[in-house]
């Protein structure tokens, strides 16, 4: 028998699922048995990002739960169940189903839902909630036969929103019952520039508009008719205006609720029933109910706390928020608002660029109460550590929102931060948490980011992050070297610009130039990439042949035995009967092993080195050519067979792969690249989790980058969608060659995006805003590198001199006695030690 | 026995190595022209355990003149054949030089 207890939680969305997750990373997780229940039919997603929803991301992408977190963790859900009573008495919960869960511990997450506000007609046809994907989906649905869409309510949500109605290609508008948006976090001078760029953006903003009725319009769907008597047509109509706890099944146990509704609950989170607690929206803590994540998800840790027994105090969470609406960046901390008492404020504001700022500050104009920033939220970081950390302003405290103009920077250095400071919001990691994990040895953002999670959440606290990185660095006198390798005090980005200024065309003139010593494998292989990419000439060259990795220097992979594996290019995974048979009948006269890749291609195991160029004259006649699966090059791009055959297919996914596939074939970079077409959203072709991947959908292609799969998967993030093949191609030019000239040697696209500064924002504003004003060279290098492709096997059998290295003996034409092959399910494979010393006992 | 005739200048590689058969040994012979500098060692990659270090990559560290393995990497002297990563294996080194326009070995003498 189990002593285990029985820990019930109720609702398993963002705040529910977060108690889960916290509760899985404590020491008390063995203590208890866990039974969740989830009305709806899918886990937890992520409800702040909704509107990606319809920017080409898919449910999957929007969930918070990892792959088998319930199984790994024992953890019985029951999806799609509503837990409908508690019987507090009994100490058990029924579910809809039927369910009957006796439990020694209950925490209710039941979350709220949208607002509809009590006019007639808001049932109608067409009208939806803004909450949840099920919502999403109708609204999908509705979209299709709609051309206008309302948002009723321009809060936070709201404004979300009417993000999605605009990617749902509907004329959009907003109608806003008082007098402002972003009525709880924006004071009247922030929200009207607010308005006045989501205007810009093409969204219609109708404010102080009380809806009295909707009833059937005469062109549209619905009018709505507004208290002042304007009427307004559309066809449909989304609620966001803010939200309601949702608590009925305390209530009718009998637990006390708050004033404004909601479990009451104190400081531990604990409601009238000391079994039974309450976090996140159902939640009313000093008559407050929190409609942010932030404060869910402390209430989620003060309850593992209080079950470990500590009694940490959830003491109110404070409301400021950073966040970027329609590209529009708005930030409010604290008291924005003014109300305490004989605070004064600061007001900067800039019609020419579109910025407003206002600090709110203490009487005696030392504490910082509170902040709007709209326009330019820059300087949120900084803020809201003044305000978090109680830090004392500066004598003039407006020189921390007015421009600055001259060098001198009125930033907060991260030195002046209290241990305590928090720097990530999302994972709660102080700046105390952050110097424990350098001290251990983190001492880049990557390891930082992998030890404490800082920074992976919305990623808002990056740059902040990166300076207490190094600022921590240059206190403990730990100077980042970040040389290469003994033999040139330089980066790999510094190399591959001083090749490029300098025009260095080997590595003995820019070791010469630039460096000491001979050379090692990391610089010369590292340089010998560059060269590669940058001027794009045959690897095998007397002057670069010295300076390629192992697999470069044969054009094939070593495997462990000393032979190789050959790999014929499939662009697109496509191949004619014919050439499978030639592969077939090459394999099969020299006896090599066949096996299937993840590329969708064939890869031939088993030839010794003097077999490769018979191998390849043989592939070449029969119309193949190299694969470059042994270079840091571009491999694969993947498809599924798309519009072509399939069902669904949106678009032809094999057409668009072969093309890519032959443009960037031979592209040597600093790391392998892959990519993937999928004809449609089902993504068949895995293109998420490839370095470029691309997904048709209705209005175009959507382009994601710097995905992986491999030891550390990471999904691609979207880049940019509906795109025409022309705009596509002109992007991954662009991101390819960025890649290339900027990263750091063997760093994976993905480890690259982790470790920009900026991160995607940053490599959009490169690529699509031309911000640095180097696309046309970028354009231009890929466009060299298209044009001097070559086939790098076809160039090696045609010369004879080339052909001289692939013998084992210099002095004889011997093979090398040790390669041993025996044979498993009908191939051969490698003797291992004990059959090798058998069979060449046998020989002698 | 003794110095052996293996084969011609134009043979070697430059900046890399070849395998060269001496008395059923296989000999890997490196050769940096730059400072007309020649270099055999065993072929045989200890860590490995196949015959591949005249395909790795050759350079210096602290100006020790080295070589990669192909296959994981570890580096060994030219002219000690030790590995540097790991001090209880060393690699047979032997003498080698150009005679005119030939290259021979001794797998007699230490260089």
């Amino acid at each position: 028998m189990s002593n285990k207890q029985t820990l019930v939680v109720i609702g398993n969305g963002m705040v529910g699922h977060n108690f889960l997750v916290s509760l899985m990373a404590s020491d008390i997780k063995e203590n208890y048995n866990v039974v969740t229940f989830c009305e709806e039919p899918i886990p937890a997603y992520d409800r702040v990002h909704l509107s990606e929803y319809f920017a080409g991301k898919s449910a999957d992408d929007l969930s918070l739960v990892e792959l088998g977190f319930f199984e790994d963790n024992d953890i019985t859900i029951h999806m799609g169940d509503k837990a409908n009573t508690i019987d507090r008495a009994a100490k058990t919960v029924v579910s809809d189903k039927g369910v009957t869960i006796h439990y020694d511990k209950l925490v209710l997450a039941t979350g709220s839902t949208a607002f509809v506000p009590p006019i007639p007609g808001n049932d109608r046809d067409q009208c939806i909630p803004y909450r949840t994907i099920a919502d999403l989906d109708e609204m999908k649905v509705a979209a299709t036969k709609s051309k206008v869409g309302v948002v009723v309510g321009g809060g936070l949500l709201g404004l979300e929103a009417a993000k999605a109605l605009q990617d749902l290609k509907l004329e959009t508008h907003v109608v806003q019952f008082g007098p402002r948006l972003m009525e709880a976090q924006l004071d009247d001078g922030g929200a009207d520039l607010l308005k006045q760029k989501i205007e810009d953006l093409g969204v219609n903003v109708l404010t102080n508009k009380n809806t009295i009725k909707i009833v059937d319009g005469d062109k549209l769907k619905h009018k709505m008719v507004f208290a002042d008597g304007g009427e307004l047509e559309t066809d449909v109509i989304l609620y966001s205006a803010g939200i309601r706890p949702r608590y009925e099944i305390a209530a009718d146990c009998g637990l006390e609720i708050g004033g404004r509704g909601g479990v009451a609950i104190n400081d531990q989170c604990l409601s009238s029933d000391e079994d039974i607690y309450a976090i996140g929206e159902c939640a009313s803590w000093n008559e407050q109910i929190f409609g942010l994540v932030a404060p869910g998800y402390a209430m989620a840790r003060t309850v593992v706390a209080h079950l470990a027994g500590d009694e940490t105090a959830f003491t109110g969470s404070d409301m400021s928020t950073k966040l970027k609406l329609n590209g529009v960046d708005v930030a409010s901390i604290g008291d924005a608002h003014a109300k305490t008492p004989n605070s004064l404020v600061y007001t900067y504001q800039n019609g020419v660029d579109g910025i407003y700022k206002r600090l709110v500050v203490s009487a005696d104009n030392k504490q910082l109460l509170g902040a709007v920033l709209v326009g330019d939220a820059s300087g949120y970081p900084t803020l809201s550590q003044y305000y978090a950390s109680n830090i004392e302003l500066p004598e003039n405290p407006d020189s921390l929102i007015l421009p600055s103009r001259s060098d001198e920077s009125v930033g907060l250095g991260p030195d002046a931060l209290p241990a305590s400071a928090q720097i990530c919001s999302c994972y709660d990691v102080s700046k105390g948490d952050i110097c424990t994990a350098i001290e251990a040895g983190c001492t880049t953002m990557g390891a930082l980011k992998d030890e404490t999670k800082a920074a992976t959440g919305c990623g808002g606290c990056a740059a902040l992050l990166k300076s207490v990185l190094d600022c921590e660095l240059e206190k403990a006198g730990i100077e980042v070297n970040t040389d290469i390798c003994e033999h040139f005090a330089y980066t790999r980005q510094d190399l591959y610009n001083l090749i490029m200024v300098e025009e260095i065309k080997t590595f003995a003139d820019l070791i010469k130039t630039h460096g000491t010593g001979q050379g090692c494998e990391i610089c010369k292989q590292a340089v010998g990439s560059i060269l590669a990419s940058y001027w794009n000439e045959y690897i095998l060259q007397n002057e670069h042949l010295g300076v390629q990795d192992t697999n470069d220097t044969f054009l094939a992979n070593m495997q462990k035995d000393g032979t190789y594996s050959v790999v014929p290019r499939m662009t697109g995974g496509e191949v004619t009967p014919e050439g499978l048979i030639a592969i077939g009948q090459i394999a099969k006269k020299y006896g090599l092993y066949t096996k299937v890749t993840g590329g969708q291609r064939v890869d031939l195991f088993g030839a010794r080195v003097d077999q490769l160029p018979l191998i390849w004259q043989e592939l070449i006649d029969a119309g193949f050519e190299s694969g470059h699966a042994y270079g840091k090059s571009l491999r694969t791009v993947k498809s599924c067979v798309g519009s072509t055959w399939c069902r669904f297919g949106v678009d032809d996914s094999v057409g668009l792969a072969v093309e890519l596939e032959n443009r960037y074939k031979g592209l040597r970079a600093p790391h392998k690249i892959k990519f993937a077409v999928s004809g449609c959203t089902r993504e068949c072709a895995e293109a998420q989790s490839k370095d470029i991947g691309i997904i048709a959908v209705e209005g175009g292609w959507n382009l994601y980058v710097c995905g992986n799969g491999g030891m550390k998967p990471r999904h691609g993030d979207l880049f940019a969608t509906n795109l025409d093949k022309e705009t596509l191609i002109k992007y991954i030019d662009r991101v390819l060659t960025f890649y290339v000239q900027t990263a750091d040697r063997m760093q994976r696209t993905s480890v690259w995006m982790e470790n920009m500064e900026g991160g995607l924002d940053y490599l959009k504003s490169v690529v699509i805003d031309d911000k640095l004003d180097i696309c046309d060279r970028l354009e231009k290098q890929m466009e060299h590198v298209v044009e001097t492709y070559q086939c790098e096997w076809k160039t090696t059998i045609e010369d004879e001199s080339k052909l001289k290295r692939f013998r084992h003996f210099v002095n004889s034409d011997k093979h090398d006695e040790n390669i041993l092959f025996v044979e498993e399910r009908g191939q051969i494979r490698p003797a291992n030690i004990e059959e090798r010393e058998h069979l060449l006992a046998e020989k002698v | 026995m003794g110095w052996q005739d293996v084969c011609s200048k134009n043979d070697l590689q430059p900046n890399s190595g070849v395998c060269a058969l001496v008395e059923d040994q296989q000999v890997a012979i490196f050769y940096m022209p730059d400072n007309n500098a020649i270099y055999a060692i065993n072929n045989y990659d200890p860590f490995g355990k196949v015959h591949v270090l005249s395909r790795g990559l050759i350079g210096d560290l602290n100006g020790e003149p080295m070589v990669s393995s192909p296959l994981y990497k570890q580096h060994f002297s030219l002219k000690t054949g030790q590995c540097f990563e790991d001090d209880s294996v060393t690699i047979p080194a032997y003498a080698v030089r150009i005679v005119g326009d030939r290259v021979e070995v001794n797998l007699a003498g230490e260089q």
